[in-house]
């Protein structure tokens, strides 16, 4: 069999439900090409390939049956933040490494109903935390474009699966960036939906007013057909909104004239990669040409977003992982009687450097006599920054700009400073603050490095974001271009 | 402002996380040089800005007060690090 793993979902869906292939011998292609690079990726936490195996056989039953949707006997990496019962779910920790849950994440739910095959849990930064995938207690994982650059991050290994070849798709989460981000470092598509879209029950919680799970695939083709399968009101998420559902693939293929995309100017950054500014102008020019009218326009409040993240972020995150505390679940730590010291040293040890330090952050601005300086001013721009969004949307359709302004980078060279690191994920932050979808697809490269232009939209404007994303991949060449492993 | 270091030494002790004398020293310099960046937000006006929580819009979200199935108790208590019988073993919080 030729390469199946290199199938869109939408070609493995052909050839499965007309009985070309089945969902055993495309989840196998997938498991080799696993043997075949992983050693040098390392996308994964772990493997699970009986499980896949029986999960095809399940889903090729089903085909069989004429039974079935897009998804079914589809391979998919699930990033190890989302609950997978019995199998371990570590968010990439050491106080969840022995962590079995009892119960599936609702998207994970969801996806196994539709037939799809889990091969594994997809490596991230520590509880979501980061964006290169070195704040992983386990290892870090590697750009398919350069071994000695990272994924980027939270979702590097979602990306990194995807781009390699190892998976058809992947879940992430994004909580400021970490579903785009990665995707832009990868070369791959990465969807983040609107706030609410997507039910979080049984995601691990990093900030609950920001996280959402979106999904990472080789075309916006395929994000559409995962956004279909994973979106929804769950009466488990009290934050998930009730819509009438809606088929992301139905406006694919349609034009995009008469499109207003405005371009904020405080998106592109001083230190803003020559090769990126590059991209995303050619890419402007393209969009220009297939009929979308270009517009700059001004969100003054950017220049706030980085610091209004980084207080609400780390507060949400402090109270959120007040929860591992040894007792319920998790890493103990078992030398002593003393309740404080079994509590402190439990939580010293289980979490790693960058956890530490945003708890801490957290700790510090929800504190008494910071909680007005810190965490209310940061709510109030926060309103702000939703405004001025609110704003440019009365007069474009959607939003263009680099999702990183700089493209992968090695393997440490910024895990010395946070604050660089916080840096990288300007353009995508205030997306997260506001709420709003926000896409990012391949258009180009620079020095070899794929660079990824993102797109933003309204609150449930994912159709014309993925509309857009959709003409422009169709008209270039840069989805379709894979790394050398 | 760089912190203190005891203002680390107590923010650790808030967020019930063990800090080695190293750690101290560095998360000193890395939280003080994290707040400098937030000191821009001082240049907005907020007197008048009411605080956005989330952005969905949702607000108390209700559902029907009725009884349903919930994780079976031997499922709540797989994970646990220590048990006792159906309760979770914990150090002695009150003193003798």
């Amino acid at each position: 069999m030729p390469e199946l793993n290199w199938l869109s979902i939408k070609e493995a869906h052909d050839q499965l439900a007309s009985k070309q292939i089945s969902s055993v011998e495309l989840t196998q292609s997938c498991l080799d090409r696993i043997d075949a690079v992983e050693d040098q990726v390392q996308s994964f936490l772990a493997i699970t390939p009986e499980i896949a195996l029986a999960q095809a056989a399940v889903a090729d039953r089903m085909l069989a049956a004429g039974e079935g949707g897009p998804l079914t006997g589809v391979p998919v990496q699930i990033k190890d933040v989302m609950c997978t019962e019995g199998v371990p779910t570590t968010c990439a920790s050491r106080m969840l490494e022995n962590f079995v849950p009892v119960y599936n994440a609702t998207v994970v739910d969801k996806l196994i109903n539709q037939g799809a095959v889990m091969l594994g849990k997809g490596n991230m930064d520590e509880f979501a935390m980061g964006s290169s995938c070195e704040n992983s207690a386990f290892h870090p994982t590697h750009n398919p474009w350069d071994l000695d650059r990272v994924p980027g991050g939270s979702s590097g290994g979602a990306a990194a699966s995807v781009a390699s070849g190892e998976t058809i798709f992947a879940l992430g989460s994004d909580t400021g960036g970490s579903v785009r981000q990665p995707a832009s470092l990868c070369g791959v598509v990465g969807l983040k939906p609107t706030y609410g879209m997507v039910s979080r029950y049984g995601l691990i919680a990093f900030a609950s007013s920001l996280d959402q799970i979106g999904p990472v695939g080789r075309s916006v083709q395929d994000c559409a057909l995962v956004l279909n399968a994973i979106a929804g009101h769950d009466p488990r998420d009290a934050t998930s909104v009730a819509r009438e559902p809606q088929d992301y693939t139905a406006t694919l293929g349609q034009d995009i004239k008469g499109l207003r995309l405005g371009i904020p100017e405080e998106y592109f950054v001083d230190g803003m990669e020559p090769g990126t500014r590059k991209a995303i102008d050619e890419a402007l020019a393209k969009l220009e040409s297939l009929g979308a009218t270009i517009k700059p326009v001004s969100l003054p409040t950017t220049r706030y977003a980085l610091a209004c993240y980084y207080i609400i972020a780390p507060s949400e995150c402090s109270a959120n992982l007040a929860r591992y505390d040894g007792v319920k679940y998790g890493y103990s730590y078992q030398e002593t009687n003393d309740m404080w010291e079994a509590l402190e040293k439990t939580r010293e040890y289980g979490f790693g450097p960058e956890v530490t330090r945003r708890v801490m952050l957290g700790t510090y601005a929800l504190s008494s006599g910071y909680y007005d300086a810190y965490y209310l001013k940061a709510q109030q721009a926060r309103t702000l920054i939703r405004q001025d969004f609110d704003r440019v949307f009365q007069e474009v359709d959607a939003l263009v700009t680099p999702t990183s302004p700089v493209t992968a980078f090695k393997i440490g060279e910024k895990t010395g400073d946070p604050v660089q690191m916080y840096l990288i994920d300007v353009c995508t932050l205030p997306v997260n603050i506001a709420g709003l979808p926000g896409l990012s697809v391949p258009c180009g490269f620079s020095d070899g490095l794929p660079v990824g232009m993102q797109l933003i939209g309204p609150h449930f404007s994912e159709d014309t974001l993925l509309r857009t994303a959709h003409a422009y991949e169709t008209a270039t060449e840069w989805s379709s271009a894979r790394p050398t492993l | 402002m760089p912190l203190e270091r005891s203002e680390v030494e107590h923010i650790a002790s808030l967020a019930r996380i063990g800090l080695t004398e190293e750690e101290v020293e560095m998360f000193g310099e890395q939280l003080s040089n994290i707040l400098e960046q937030f000191e821009v937000l001082n240049e907005l006006d907020t007197a008048d800005v009411t605080p956005t929580g989330h952005a969905s819009g949702l607000q108390s979200v209700m559902r029907e007060d009725l009884a349903e199935d919930s994780l079976d108790h031997e499922d709540v208590l797989k994970n646990a690090p220590r048990r006792e019988g159906e309760f979770f073993r914990v150090n002695a919080v009150l003193e003798e």
